[in-house]
């Protein structure tokens, strides 16, 4: 409640970061913490230098490298001279400003919406930003977690303050009996088709329901991650003894005297009966089957039981030239099932999909058997913690007998800015967030898939349900 | 950074919606640490074929298109990662204006940061504009923030809505930090009252 008012999760956490409210002007809303990475953070110390300006807070800064490191041998030095440049300039910056850095030989080091959460760092309640748009991850824990550009980075770094319009709060409420065998991936693959790649623009989205409070942190973080392919500028849900039990004992998290009166704090942070939202959309999963997008964006999705559509049919004009487009660059016939769709390559990784939790979901359903002959498939760890976890359960084996290359944590081929990518025409079943043109390697064509989806597919060489695995 | 006032400039037509920063700039681009030189990498994989020649279908490597200023485009533009690289290589190609039905929110406010004035029209007039593009070209179009219009040479066609606050900042070229800096003392009391005591700032771990 804010006074005796009923009220979002949202205007809770807005409201306890209001640093300075002028009519007229957005908001100064204040950062409890900020995450970098080598891509996007070069140009913002540059900018401070320039204007004389320093870190405000080194302290609520953490860094690290994950979009162009090599998944390959890390004692090696890095080939590609210009993403070395990036990384060392990272090193340089952390070190001058005193901003903590998980480097490339730290057991901490990993993609950064992987590693926040897994380290303690991201907790309820938190305003949370980082030089990339699946930021939104952190809003699983009940944060206000949304991706900057460069010049905010700056911002954020020289006043620790981000200034916003207040965005509109969208609830998207799940109903009904998650059927066995349906993940989170698909649950929000099906939650985007439905709304559309732009539907959730200008909001904060809310995902509530029976659905949502039964989900574990890891799939909530699955879900949050591709909201904001839906155009949402964050997603979030409310946290519960779910988001409790996950920070218990992780490294930067509350000792457990800090941890019964942040309980209390978090707990008040729900979203209270009664309070409303802009805008409300309700969804029965009963019925979902496993997602696959057919497209170029990841709103151009069906079941696998499916086939590809037929754009004649589509009756917004807009919409019918970008699916004629977006099957020309697929390669794909509408009418196809999405089932007979042959690939060339499996990749499993990624702040989306890239947890432990993924990892022994692939390793559930390869039970044993080699992936297609056909098929180059690799596992790439979203965190070295995941890596060494994994490790010690016996799933690397199982990766690598199944023929899974085993890889070092990085971003890797979600957006192929290091040695991982597709080739052009290369057809690849990706766990994932986007499937845009180019995205994986110029010319590769990218279907989304849950981690359960994109194992039976590399032992199919096809486009498979795991539920007939 | 650069105000924007009134700009005119001839109108390239972009028709696609949804058009996402991976087109805009391409992945391989992002690895330098500079904000300038991307304008040859705007809409890499678009404007060169595989082997790096030039696609000559592709509009911005035709005339009268190639010397645009303003760029006309679906909804959405901009939808997906947060790289500011594509505010920053729409710039440096030479657009100082992107007009469309609706923008991604991150897009915007990279753009906005940039003094690129993304400006969302009816998608009515979008079309129409697109239309004229094509069959009109060249077409020089006036856009002027202080008024908030858009015009040819001949007459007003249409007027737009923005925020007054985003108005203001094109058109003064303002310091978002700057901005924020001036209420050093309100991040500073803000900052008192959530930690009492400087040494248990939390984290403490950090």
């Amino acid at each position: 409640m804010i006074g005796d008012q009923p009220s979002t999760l949202l205007d809770k956490i807005w409201n306890n970061h209001l640093v300075h409210a002028d009519p007229g002007a957005p908001d100064l809303l204040y950062v409890d913490l900020h995450l970098l990475h080598e891509v996007t953070s070069a140009q913002a110390f540059d900018g401070l230098k320039v204007a004389g300006r320093t870190v405000r807070r080194p302290d609520l800064c953490v860094a690290t490298v994950d979009h162009n490191i090599p998944t390959t041998d890390r004692s090696l030095p890095v080939l590609d001279s210009i993403a070395r440049r990036q990384m060392e300039v990272l090193r340089e910056n952390a070190q001058s400003h005193g901003i903590r850095l998980f480097d490339v030989d730290d057991e901490r080091q990993g993609i950064v919406h992987v590693i926040g959460p897994e380290l303690g760092l991201t907790r309820p309640g938190m305003v949370i930003v980082c030089g990339d748009s699946h930021t939104s991850t952190h809003g699983a824990f009940g944060a206000l977690s949304f991706g900057i550009g460069t010049s905010e980075v700056e911002h954020v770094l020289a006043t620790q303050c981000i200034p916003q319009r207040r965005p509109k709060a969208m609830e998207i409420r799940l109903e009904g009996d998650r059927p066995p065998g349906i993940s989170a991936k698909d649950l929000i693959l099906a939650v985007i088709g439905e709304i559309g790649v732009s539907g959730a623009v200008g909001h904060v989205v809310e995902y509530t329901g029976p659905v949502v409070g039964s989900l574990s942190m890891e799939e909530r973080m699955t879900i949050c991650n591709m909201s904001i392919e839906a155009g949402a500028r964050a997603g979030m849900i409310s946290p519960d003894p779910t988001t409790f039990e996950y920070l218990r004992d992780r490294e930067f998290g509350p000792n457990s005297e800090e941890f019964v009166n942040l309980k209390m704090e978090w707990e008040s942070l729900k979203t209270d009966d009664g309070a409303t939202f802009d805008r409300s959309i309700m969804m029965d999963v009963s019925d979902l089957e496993p997602q696959v997008t057919w497209g170029t964006n990841p709103g151009m999705v069906t079941e696998i039981s499916g086939s590809v559509p037929d754009p004649c049919r589509i009756k917004d004009e807009k919409a019918r030239d970008s699916a004629e487009r977006a099957l020309e660059y697929m390669g794909l016939q509408p009418g196809t099932p999405m089932e007979s769709i042959n690939v060339d390559r499996v990749f499993v990784g990624s702040c989306t999909n890239g947890r432990l939790e993924d990892l022994r979901e692939v390793a559930r359903v390869l039970d044993g058997r080699r992936v297609h002959t056909d098929v180059h498939a690799m596992v790439v760890p979203g965190s070295t913690a995941v890596r060494r976890q994994a490790e010690s359960e016996g799933l690397d084996r199982i990766f690598r007998e199944a023929g899974f290359e085993w890889r070092e944590a990085g971003c890797s081929m979600c957006i192929g800015m290091n040695p991982d990518t597709l080739s052009a025409g290369e057809r690849c079943a990706s766990t994932t967030n986007r499937n845009f043109e180019g995205r994986q390697g110029r010319g590769g064509r990218t279907h989304l898939v849950s981690p359960a989806t994109a194992a039976a597919t590399a032992v199919a060489g096809r486009l498979a349900d795991p539920r007939s695995c | 950074m650069e105000p924007f006032r009134v700009h005119t400039g001839v109108v390239a037509p972009l028709d696609r919606a949804d058009i996402d920063t991976d087109q805009i700039i391409p992945k391989q681009f992002l690895k330098s640490v500079d904000r300038d030189g991307y304008g040859d990498f705007l809409f890499h994989d678009w404007r060169k074929e595989e082997g790096g020649s030039t696609n000559p279908e592709f509009v911005l490597n035709k005339e009268p298109y190639r010397g645009a200023s303003i760029l006309l485009a679906g909804r959405n533009f901009g939808c997906g990662s947060s790289r500011e690289h594509a505010a920053w290589a729409l710039r440096d190609f030479g657009f100082r204006a992107i007009l469309a039905p609706s923008f991604a929110d991150i897009f915007r406010e990279n753009a906005d940061q940039n003094g690129l004035a993304a400006l969302s029209l009816e998608e009515d007039v979008v079309r129409e504009l697109l239309a004229r593009a094509y069959s009109e070209a060249p077409l020089s179009l006036t856009v002027d923030l202080e008024e908030r219009t858009i015009a040819d040479s001949d007459a007003l066609l249409a007027s737009f809505e923005i925020d007054d606050f985003r108005q203001m900042c094109l058109l003064e070229g303002l310091d978002r930090i700057g901005l924020t800096l001036r209420q050093a003392e309100a991040i500073s009391s803000f900052e008192q009252q959530r930690w009492p005591n400087r040494s248990e700032v939390p984290p403490k771990s950090f």
